[in-house]
């Protein structure tokens, strides 16, 4: 059995709106293995979106612990949840969050100055992530002179900038198409298996549960079903047209 | 692409100064347009006060060329310093300029929520998102005050050309005189102490926007669309 990478134990997350207190989560309790590329499903308001939070180190629960490479994120101080985010976390997201003002070696290179490297190692990683992702030849252009899919990968390039044994992936294909999909979840994935990083990923997208080793439903704050991949059966289709 | 050693965690989290200074500039060079219209409410605040201290020193000093020589068109006039008008009007504009800056710099902030949450995923500090929002307006303070201090000295002396002629430029109060009663402080340092000045203020106006910017929860850049 591979080591238990991040371990939620009965979290519960509560919003307060107004004099009404919103559970959004109720009591989750999750192991997500070392190398393992998981994929969290469930409907608008199930309370995925907050699961992933807390799963990123970006929210603290109401109540319950999560514990991240065996750091339980409540007893940390912010400076070493920012280590965390650094170092140990690498996040992808659906709309990219590029810095815009930032060439894409600059946004792959941003975690890299947080993490305290040289200005020459800095441009040398942050070249080859970019090369390794297939953007050798675009490391001084500016997200807006990039294309959706090029964008998801100078992303993906700087989520990898520090090294993370974890990345999560917040609906990572949901702005492109279903070729340019295919590229990054497959771009995903290989990394994943190079690496040897664990994937954690939030999807409605059929092709990125193709890929995925194990399947987590999330309903109504709980963690309704868990099933592995050859539990199901996917059947993607392609997209011809080249 | 090495991997942490797994279990361990530190707390060495950095942005060097020059980068901070680096990646500021950079922001305010990219939304050069915004930029320019933050940077106009201090260039007119500082304009106004510097114009009003220059011309005071001019008055003062053409005065006092004034006894040593026979210029008449002068005679009738007697320098009373800065009136209370004149210093209520300096103090409205340098606190409009503040509230503007403030204004601009929340606004700022609330465009760029997710660049901010996007930071903070990434390791960033609270204080280094102070910083970049500090010094993004120290810049535009110091470039504002700079160019306002020079338009009201311009300003200054053409008014001083006006009503003293070319006399004003052998007696023009460059340099400070600190050994009169009252002291004379000179163009160049009213120049000096506008900038200055242009730049505290500045500052003063995005403290409360950067500290907004900073405890935003990085979880909202998950949530904001583009």
């Amino acid at each position: 059995m591979a080591d238990v990478v991040v371990k939620t134990e009965k979290v519960v997350k509560e919003y307060r709106m107004g004099t009404n207190v919103l559970r959004a989560l109720d009591g989750i309790d999750l192991e997500i293995y070392s190398g393992e590329y998981i994929s969290l499903m469930g409907p608008s308001g199930s309370g995925k979106s907050t699961l992933f939070n807390m799963i990123g180190a970006l929210d603290l629960p109401t109540a319950g612990r999560v514990f991240i490479d065996g750091q339980d994120m409540g007893r940390l101080s912010q400076s070493q949840i920012a280590w965390f985010r650094c170092h140990r976390v690498g996040y992808i997201f659906q709309s990219y969050n590029l810095l815009h003002v930032m060439t894409a070696l600059e946004n792959v290179t941003l975690p890299m100055i947080f993490a305290g490297l040289s200005t020459s190692e800095r441009r040398d990683k942050g070249a080859e992530l970019l090369d390794r992702v297939g953007l050798g030849e675009r490391i001084h252009h500016r997200p807006d002179e990039l294309s959706g899919g090029q964008r998801q990968r100078v992303a993906i390039a700087r989520a990898f900038a520090n090294g993370p044994s974890i990345i999560l992936a917040d609906e990572p294909t949901a702005n492109l198409d279903t070729v340019i999909g295919r590229e990054i979840i497959d771009l995903i994935k290989q990394l994943n298996v190079d690496q040897g990083v664990t994937v954690i990923s939030a999807t409605h997208d059929l092709k990125m549960l193709d890929v995925s080793d194990r399947i987590v439903d999330i309903r109504d704050g709980l963690v309704e079903r868990i099933r592995n991949r050859d539990e199901i059966e996917i059947q993607v289709g392609e997209v011809g047209g080249h | 692409m090495e991997q942490q050693t797994r279990g361990t965690i530190g707390q060495q989290i950095e942005l060097p100064f020059m980068e901070s200074v680096r990646i500021s500039f950079q922001s305010l060079m990219i939304r050069f347009g915004r930029s320019v219209i933050t940077t106009a409410g201090i260039t007119l605040g500082i304009a106004f006060l510097v114009s009003v201290l220059v011309n005071n020193e001019v008055s003062v000093a053409m005065k006092e060329s004034g006894s040593k020589q026979e210029i008449t068109t002068f005679e009738a006039e007697e320098p009373k310093g800065i009136s209370m008008k004149d210093k209520w009007l300096i103090i409205m504009s340098l606190i409009v300029c503040v509230v503007g800056i403030a204004n601009s710099m929340l606004m700022a902030v609330t465009e760029r929520f997710q660049e901010i949450g996007t930071m903070k995923c990434l390791g960033a500090l609270d204080r280094f998102v102070v910083r970049l929002f500090l010094l993004e307006s120290g810049f535009q303070g110091l470039a504002g005050a700079l160019i306002g201090a020079l338009i009201g000295c311009l300003g200054s002396l053409l008014l001083g050309l006006k009503d003293y002629g070319l006399d004003l430029f052998f007696y023009f109060p460059m340099l400070p005189v600190l050994n009169e009663q009252p002291a004379r402080f000179g163009v160049l340092l009213i120049i000096l102490a506008g900038c200055v000045l242009g730049m505290i203020l500045s500052v003063i106006g995005a403290a409360f926007p950067a500290w907004r910017a900073a405890k935003l929860p990085p979880a909202e850049a998950m949530r904001t669309e583009v």
